[in-house]
């Protein structure tokens, strides 16, 4: 009897250490998130305008209807980003994902201050290789760090009213993230 | 042959325990640091690198994309005040007033994400949309029978989740639950 209820101790305090590996390698693992389903529509270093979520069909559960969005799957490993978005009239925000979907930065139209978020994303390496006097006129320039090589940068536009909608997809539209050769070379 | 099932008994209860217990904690929704006001719940830390590794199974799991920490707060209200489940064959009304935010929408989901349908493609409302009291609270009413005013339509779905998303907001991480964030109360008034 002792012998059983010790082996259902055991067992109890193993499925403990299954649950925590579970929990831990799950987002490693996963074939449905939010990076692997935008890889099936969205090539890498373009900006992408995603579908408005109907109730038949979505990208990802939980889409605020209200906004217009679009999605650049960034890959650092060759060079840097250079994140272009032109804000509406109402509320502009740009978030960043790492490629296991956990939020890292977000920007609004607000905190940027201007017509236009402009922000150059690089792996925290990068960073550290931009020359010095670059980096005294980059006072004035917005510099992320991602965490990792690949990841998501989502864009998203609102549209207070229905009717706007055409308006917040025009203009983020003309968003753009495109590749930024480092001139460290050419000096 | 005793230590054979012995061990096997206990692998068993291992993997029972340790499966169940991830099955339990992915479909529940279970991350720390949950913002609970009235039928509300938030989870701020969900949208910043701090998330924890609860949350980031359950963000893998379901294939949305958090809302950043920097963007807004998501609210979601699966329950009135009372506690009852939301019921689209009922008359929902949301009332009250939100915490500060430059903008703040209202969608309905189904359980698993997707939006409701209804015969007028009305998902949601944005704080700019919403006819208001002079006073700046509003009344919104969640039926599947046409209503005048604020009307959100459920299309007869049985269960169903409200979210309130409060963009560019001061509501994070150090909130706490109290006075300085109202969230608009949920009273089921009706039910066929």
């Amino acid at each position: 009897m002792i012998r059983w209820l010790l082996l259902l101790f055991g067992g109890a305090l193993l499925g403990g250490v299954v649950h925590l590996a579970t929990i831990i390698g799950l987002p490693r693992t996963a074939t449905q998130d939010a990076y692997a389903r935008l890889s099936k529509i969205a090539p890498v270093n373009t900006v992408t305008a995603l579908p408005a979520p109907t109730p038949e069909s979505a990208i990802m559960p939980f889409m605020d209807p209200a906004f217009a969005s679009a999605v650049c799957r960034y890959d650092l490993s060759q060079a840097p980003i250079k994140l272009t978005v032109p804000v509406s009239l109402a509320y502009t925000s740009v978030s960043f994902y790492t490629r296991y979907d956990v939020a890292y930065y977000a920007i609004n139209d607000r905190a940027a201050g201007r017509r236009v978020i402009e922000l150059d994303l690089m792996t925290p390496e990068q960073h550290n290789q931009m020359p010095e006097d670059e980096e005294i006129t980059a006072a004035d320039r917005l510099i992320v760090e991602s965490p990792t090589v690949t990841g998501l940068i989502a864009i998203r536009a609102l549209a207070p009213e229905p009717g706007l909608m055409p308006m917040a997809q025009n203009s983020i539209a003309n968003a753009k993230c495109l590749p930024q050769p480092t001139n460290a070379g050419a000096r | 042959m005793r230590l054979l099932f012995g061990t096997i008994f206990a692998l068993a209860v291992a993997a029972v325990v340790g499966l169940g217990a991830t099955y339990l904690a992915l479909t529940r929704g279970a991350a720390f640091g949950a913002l609970t006001i009235g039928s509300w719940t938030a989870w701020p830390k969900t949208g910043t690198v701090d998330a924890d590794p609860y949350a980031r199974a359950t963000i893998a799991r379901t294939g949305q994309l958090p809302i950043a920490l920097g963007d807004g707060v998501s609210f979601t209200a699966q329950s009135d005040d009372d506690g009852k489940l939301l019921d689209g064959r009922c008359d929902v009304v949301l009332s009250g007033v939100t915490p500060a935010a430059r903008f703040w929408t209202v969608t309905l989901y189904n359980i698993g994400g997707d939006l409701v349908a209804n015969s007028i493609n009305r998902f949601g409302f944005s704080s700019q949309e919403i006819v208001r009291h002079a006073d700046g609270s509003f009344e919104m009413v969640i039926s599947p029978r046409a209503s005048p005013g604020n009307w959100l339509p459920t299309g007869g779905i049985e269960r169903y989740a409200m979210v309130l998303r409060l963009y560019d907001t001061a509501v994070g991480v150090s909130t706490k639950a109290g006075r300085e964030v109202p969230m608009p109360s949920v009273m089921t008034r009706s039910c066929p």
